[in-house]
């Protein structure tokens, strides 16, 4: 068994192996941090999504608790008004370039999104910022999944789990807003040498990638 | 350690006893320097080279012509200089085919210097100024740029014969620990932008319990407007080898690599020549001047993506991956390219080096402050008189370096602004030209030492539309992986867009700030974290463009398409001269019964066609904002 090091969140004392980071030990011990793109057991944390941001009392500006490591004595925070703040704008981005379709979407009731809109009564479409809409076909070629890219919102999960499975049928391409996560010359998943095997939908916080039966279609 | 100090100093003075002869014979006849970087061959150095060659072919005159880098004048390319034995060198600027035989027949051949298109003497001469007779050569100090445009940079005997290598040389004698000090005791700072301690980055990538180590040389230059490491590379590129060699031996790396964009083909070219000449002088590979170290570098050409520059993104680049940038820590000096310590500097950073080590720390804080010792290298560009390299002592103005070294304001226009740093940086006003440049006063003023690009903007650029295409720049340019980055710089574009179309709405300002404010606070790394710069300054000192375009729908600088119209001043309009009917590409211009040109403002495509073709005679044609006024205009003319 490792070493355990004992630290407080939001004042609440836990214990946490070391080296594990605070996103990590938070959720464990029920403390909730936001968070997308974060995969358990990664050497070298994705931290694309921001936002898992914390305080931690020393530190001179919010980090993202995916990277940050606990140690011992750390006191970390994950609400202060900068914090929120933070944390909306990025979700609120992230909202503003995801189709929100929840009644008829496979990952109602499951979705990442919709957690953290509940846990920080936020609402789940932004006021603030128009809606980021680009209109990608609907990729319906493959047997067991169906993809969306309308939805998805590059935490990147899928390519990682399929990369895991010895697959890395799944990668991202294009730049800036153009980005998106798609197969090896934009061939349909149908095409390619994707085995059907679901990890992506099992992984996909948002209901971009989706088992077929889930979708409620034959 | 004294024997090791006697074979390389002795090593380093066989190289140099070889190399003298070649730099002496051409002190004995007339030598001709072409400027031939990639400032003078677009100028059209090479058929003026040619030229030379030809005419002193038939006048039957065996006086060397070599090939050289920039001097840094390149608003005055193609330069060519002419070195006469027992005269003072003279430069020549804006040289022409013409101009270029009539250099051989009358200054080479004859003995008349042509005073006319001369634009300096080396030395003291009766007729011409020299260089520091000059407002700009008071102000600039040159140690990086010394020798560039004065030696040929494809041949590694000029730059020996120049004092080359003795920095490695005197690096080599020294025991690593000794090295680094002297380094961090010239408080060099790295000139990529950043501003970080040389010395600390390399003891940092030294202390690691890891033996291998590499060394990367960041030539990855890619902000609008800057060109500095191109002129370096392809003028001096032994120079910056020699630097990355003295890095290598500090930190004990066994590989290096240059990370040049290939979008830079010349000095790719020129820099796989020096590293080729430099591996059969032995100053690269097993035993570098019968030393015991061992050091041989790999250039590597990125593809052209800007966030590569971005120390993490670079690394990913190089070991084949996609060029994306990943979280620090580990910086790269404790895990760097495939997990080893890795020391990164920019081409500029690496060029100092062989000086600190040749001339001493102390000598190195001798210019600029004890916070930013040195010099600083500024690519101008823009709307300036004389566009080119300036290398000027740290704390030297903004106003020195724009007015005097840089002559000023192009077309006697007004001066309005000085971008600073690329995308990552800021616009700066006539009100902060005062400030004494260096990298902490400008990160004050809102903007960035960067890696030294300058724009200058004049009354005619509207500082929204800056904003906006430095935003789209980053947009473009961003890798897209993280939330603020993608989307973040997204919204601001789309904002901004809607603001030089008129379409601005009141709370825009607040939701910029906001999100500009989130975005450098949320983004992974630091092309994110900086996007929002040109933003931030623009706002904070022309708030009042920006306000113009939403409340007024007008642009004060009459640039954005949307918010201005083309009319023709029936007044200065003269009835005989259809020029402007000719030269609309949408037959928009049509003569009214007396003749006078009237512009259909529903055709019209705002294409500026015809505000070039009126005469200056006449000046007839003005742009207006907002569109409005012409039908104000016509009414009274009516």
């Amino acid at each position: 068994m490792s070493e355990m090091v004992r630290l407080t969140i939001d004042g609440k004392p836990i214990e946490s192996p070391a080296g594990e980071k605070i996103l990590w030990a938070a959720l464990q011990n029920d403390i909730y941090i936001p968070h997308l793109c974060a995969l358990s057991g990664e050497e070298s944390p994705f931290a694309a999504c921001r936002l898992c941001f914390v305080e931690i009392e020393g530190y001179p500006r919010p980090v993202t608790a995916c990277t940050e490591t606990v140690a011992e004595g750390m006191a970390v925070r994950t609400r202060s008004e900068k914090l929120d703040r933070l944390v909306r704008t990025g979700f609120e981005m992230i909202m503003s370039n995801h189709r929100i379709e929840c009644k008829t979407c496979p990952a109602n009731r499951r979705c990442a999104l919709q957690k953290i809109a509940k846990e920080r009564k936020w609402p789940l479409k932004p006021k603030r910022l128009p809606a980021l809409e680009r209109d990608l076909p609907v990729d319906e070629s493959a047997p067991g999944i169906i993809y969306d890219p309308n939805k998805c919102v590059l935490c990147g999960l899928c390519v990682r789990v399929c990369r895991r499975k010895g697959l890395g049928d799944l990668g991202f391409a294009h730049r800036g807003f153009n980005r998106m996560i798609t197969t090896f010359g934009d061939s349909p998943l149908g095409a390619g040498g994707c085995l059907n095997c679901g990890a992506c939908a099992d992984a996909c916080p948002v209901g971009a990638l989706a088992a077929r039966g889930v979708w409620g279609q034959a | 350690m004294s024997n090791l100090n006697d074979t390389v100093i002795n090593a380093l003075g066989r190289l140099k006893e070889a190399a003298l002869p070649e730099w002496q014979a051409l002190k004995e006849k007339t030598v001709i320097l072409v400027g031939a970087a990639t400032c003078g061959r677009a100028a059209g150095a090479l058929p003026v080279m040619q030229t030379i060659k030809d005419e002193l072919a038939r006048q039957s005159i065996d006086a060397p012509v070599v090939e050289v880098g920039c001097m840094g004048s390149c608003y005055a390319e193609p330069i060519v200089v002419v070195l006469k034995p027992g005269q003072p060198g003279l430069v020549y600027g804006y040289v022409t085919e013409g101009i270029a035989s009539r250099l051989v027949l009358d200054y080479v051949a004859g003995d008349d210097p042509c005073v006319e298109f001369a634009l300096a003497a080396l030395e003291t001469h009766e007729m011409i100024p020299t260089f520091a007779d000059y407002p700009r050569g008071q102000i600039e100090q040159k140690v990086v740029l010394e020798h560039c445009g004065f030696i040929d940079p494809e041949n590694i005997n000029h730059y020996l014969a120049a004092g080359g290598y003795a920095g490695l040389a005197h690096a080599l004698t020294l025991p690593p620990e000794e090295l680094i000090q002297e380094i961090k005791a010239s408080g060099l700072r790295g000139r990529g932008g950043a501003g970080f301690s040389t010395g600390m980055k390399w003891e940092t990538c030294r202390k690691q319990a890891e033996q291998t180590r590499y060394v990367i040389c960041n030539a990855d230059e890619g902000d609008p407007g800057a060109f500095m490491d191109r002129n370096i590379l392809e003028s001096n590129p032994h120079l910056v080898l020699e630097g990355l060699c003295i890095a290598a031996c500090a930190v004990g790396a066994q590989k290096g690599y240059f990370y040049v964009r290939a979008e830079y083909p010349l000095a790719v070219d020129r820099l796989k020549k020096a590293v080729a000449q430099a591996r059969d002088a032995g100053l690269l590979g097993s035993g570098i001047l019968d030393s015991s170290f061992s050091f041989d570098v790999e250039i590597f050409q990125g593809s052209g993506a800007f966030v590569c520059g971005e120390e993490t993104a670079l690394l990913a680049s190089l070991e084949g991956e996609p060029g994306l940038p990943r979280h620090r820590p580990p910086f790269p000096a404790v895990a760097g390219l495939w997990g080893k310590p890795t020391v990164i500097n920019n081409v500029k950073t690496l060029s100092y080096v062989p000086y600190i080590m040749k001339k001493g720390a102390r000598w190195f804080r001798e210019t600029g402050t004890p916070d930013n010792p040195g010099t600083a290298i500024f690519a101008l560009a823009g709307k300036v008189v004389s566009t080119g390299l300036a290398e000027v002592p740290m704390s030297t103005t903004l106003r020195d370096v724009i007015f005097e070294v840089g002559s000023g304001v192009a077309e006697g226009k007004n001066f309005k602004a000085v971008q600073i740093g690329g995308p990552s940086g800021g616009c700066l006003p006539e009100s902060v030209l005062d400030t004494a440049i260096n990298f902490d006063s400008l990160n004050k003023a809102g903007a960035i030492m960067g890696s030294g690009g300058m724009v200058i903007l004049d009354e005619d650029d509207c500082m929204v539309e800056i904003a906006r295409f430095f935003l789209d720049f980053t947009q473009k340019e961003s890798c897209g992986k993280c939330t603020f980055c993608r989307l973040g710089t997204k919204h601001m574009l789309d904002i901004l867009e809607r603001i030089t179309k008129g379409k601005g709405r009141p709370e825009d300002l607040e939701l910029l700030t906001e999100l500009a404010e989130d975005i450098k606070a949320g983004s992974l790394c630091n092309l994110g974290k900086t996007a929002p710069n040109p933003i931030l300054s623009t706002l904070r000192y022309f708030r009042d463009e920006y306000e113009a375009h939403i409340h007024e729908k007008r642009c004060p600088a009459l640039m954005c398409k949307d918010l201005i119209a083309f009319y023709i001043l029936p007044e200065k309009c003269e009835r005989s001269c259809d020029v402007c009917v000719g030269s609309c590409p949408v037959e928009a211009i049509y003569p009214n019964e007396d003749r006078i040109k009237v512009i259909k403002q529903d055709k019209c495509v705002k294409c500026n066609s015809c505000l070039v073709a009126c005469p200056p005679q006449y000046k007839a044609i003005v742009k207006l904002s907002p569109p409005e006024m012409v039908a104000e205009k016509e009414k009274v003319a009516k």
